[in-house]
């Protein structure tokens, strides 16, 4: 059954350091069949006894039928629950549940699309440059990081893509400016039909900005944090608005990761519009 | 032999004693995804409100030691759409529903009392008291005991009588048991405790408070002895009152520590963000520590540590300190 998650007690199988990033090879066999692109896992950290009581959402970077099926986590240790990941070693196990989200939507026929990563968000775009390869699509990367070490899989990019445009803010790599300076000329280059963007809420606002100015479609997977990643907690909502013209805070993790970039409202995230659904003093209001 | 789990909230029979927190299961749905629903005693709703409400801005959440603070504001598409879309849902699939409700005034709470009086597939009410009464300069209904009643009187004069209404109690008071008298008094058949205490945490990056809305409900193991004692207080002093004990429950061992202290229900919260099987898994706990301790029915446990014992009986299951 696609999409459906499960919880599963995967073994780490190998972990490495990819430039500044942490990646965990899990044996995961119920998460691995059911993936597709832009899904993610949420992991329990801490051990059982731990006092950290909320999960870790965290992208697959690569799906394996090794072993009866492994995934690939990327990720940066930013606090005590990623560095706690960061200090796990072969053979200790983890609990996972996933794949969660929705994944990607596809494009029917081959198209020429531009996959547009910032930092380790770059790490989702993988699978989906697959599967996109798979359907006869033609694919361009543009990465951008803060600096060299910072740009993620920039060697793997280069393997599958007819171009690869790297960006870093210092200038140690590629083109020095944000990935969002080169893509005007990435997207005219290409004729890119469609544009698939990961990374902080900043770049996604910058690239959907572009999308728009191209008039081509552009899918956004949104990165925010997450206590549950299965829906029930209600805390990683942002406002997108939806088939009918409403604005909704929706969440994240169910309703996302991935959305129509101009359906979310990234000048507004962190708030609640005044026009939003159920919005405090004004909104679509329905008072009984 | 196994035990007995069925238990009571008031005169409604739960298979078993484990039930979610309100705002922790989303609309059932998402948890159906796990396991059945049926395996639940109750589902509890999050809090319908009259109006469909967007809550609060992120960030919503932090997580805190051995807890997490949430300010999520009740969001949530208000009661027109839950009766259309999300009760019957579970009332179709026959899953027994406890209904949370919230409001702003008495007059919002009776009103939606009022649309689920005849609503399919309501097995209780949960009175959500920890809302702000907005004719009361937002202080919350809960921590008067004289607003409170109000809510609860108004719901049960235009509630059914076989559809129990159980008054959920905040922490953040002086005198719980006097909050849970004055609401028993005013007719609540059963009462919930603990709703999460108020805390607040600063993202010293930032120099800024970590919630977008500043303070929130603290939840998780950190208020487990917070809900212990509220359920040991009121017990004692209204032993006839049925109480859901709620509070950082995350194991069938936390579970049990509620219902010696008089709880005949248990709900789990923050436990199913971190595990989606939290409940199934307490519950098969929570009966293996009752046949552990040759209980053959949980009724028998209710309120036990309430039981006078003699002194040698103390020190024996104490551990020294010296």
């Amino acid at each position: 059954m696609a999409g459906t998650p499960v919880q599963v007690t995967g073994t780490v199988l190998t972990t490495r350091r990819v430039d500044a990033y942490h990646a965990l090879t899990v044996v995961a066999p119920g998460v691995a069949e059911r993936f597709r692109p832009g899904h993610f896992v949420s992991v329990a950290v801490g051990g059982p006894r731990t006092s950290m009581v909320t999960r870790r959402a965290l992208s697959i970077h690569d799906v394996k039928p090794d072993y009866g099926g492994t995934v690939e986590l990327v990720f940066t240790a930013t606090g005590p629950g990623t560095s706690w990941l960061a200090e796990r070693r072969a053979r200790d196990t983890l609990d996972l549940v996933g794949p969660l989200g929705r994944p990607f939507p596809l494009p029917r026929d081959p198209a020429s699309c531009v996959l547009v990563g910032a930092e380790y968000g770059a790490a989702a775009l993988f699978p989906l440059a697959d599967a996109l390869l798979e359907r006869g699509c033609r694919i361009d990367f543009a990465l951008g990081a803060a600096s060299a070490d910072r740009v993620f899989g920039a060697m793997r990019a280069r393997r599958m893509a007819e171009t690869t445009t790297l960006t870093t803010e210092d200038g140690s790599l590629g083109l020095r400016g944000s990935v969002t300076d080169v893509l005007p000329a990435v997207i005219a280059d290409t004729h890119a039909d469609a544009i698939y963007a990961c990374g902080p809420m900043e770049t996604l606002r910058a690239v959907t900005a572009v999308a728009i100015e191209f008039d081509i479609p552009v899918q956004v997977a949104v990165e925010e944090a997450m206590a549950c990643g299965i829906g029930v907690c209600m805390t990683c909502v942002l406002p997108v608005i939806g088939d009918d013209g409403v604005t909704r805070m929706v969440r994240a993790c169910a309703e996302g990761p991935v959305f129509r970039g101009e359906r979310v409202r990234f000048e507004d995230v962190g708030t609640i519009p005044f026009d939003a659904l159920g919005a405090p003093g004004g909104g679509v209001r329905n008072v009984g | 032999m196994s035990v007995d789990m069925r238990t009571f909230l008031a005169h409604v029979e739960l298979a078993n004693p484990v039930t979610t927190a309100s705002g922790c299961a989303g609309s059932g749905r998402e948890l159906a995804q796990f396991f059945d629903l049926h395996r639940l005693g109750a589902l509890v709703t999050r809090s319908i409100t009259m109006a469909p409400r967007a809550g609060r801005p992120t960030p919503r959440m932090a997580e805190t030691p051995s807890g997490m603070l949430n300010a999520v504001g009740l969001q949530g598409p208000g009661i027109d759409a839950f009766l259309e879309r999300e009760l019957p849902w579970l009332a179709q699939r026959g899953i027994r529903t406890v209904v949370s409700i919230g409001g702003g005034t008495v007059a919002e709470y009776s009103a939606l009392a009022r649309r689920l009086t005849d609503a399919p597939g309501v097995t209780a009410i949960e009175v959500n008291l920890a809302c702000p009464n907005i004719e009361d300069r937002g202080r919350v209904f809960a921590r008067d005991g004289g607003a409170a009643a109000e809510v609860i009187a108004s719901v049960r004069s235009v509630m059914r009588y076989d559809v129990p209404v159980v008054a959920k109690l905040s922490p953040d008071v002086a005198d719980v048991v006097a909050v849970a008298r004055a609401c028993v008094d005013a007719g609540a058949d059963a009462l919930s405790m603990i709703n999460n205490p108020l805390g607040m945490s600063i993202d010293v990056d930032a120099l800024r408070p970590t919630l977008a809305a500043g303070t929130g409900g603290l939840s998780g193991p950190a208020i487990l002895p917070l809900a212990v004692r509220c359920v040991w207080q009121v017990h004692a002093a209204l032993p006839g009152v049925p109480i859901v004990g709620v509070g950082g429950v995350m194991s069938g061992h936390d579970a049990l520590q509620l219902i010696l202290a008089g709880a005949c229900v248990v709900g789990v919260g923050t436990a199913l963000f971190h595990d989606p099987y939290a409940c199934l898994r307490i519950e098969r706990e929570l009966e293996e520590l009752l046949q552990a301790r040759g209980f053959h029915r949980l009724a028998d446990a209710v309120g036990l540590a309430h039981r006078p014992t003699s002194r040698h009986l103390l020190v024996d299951s104490e551990e020294s300190s010296l």
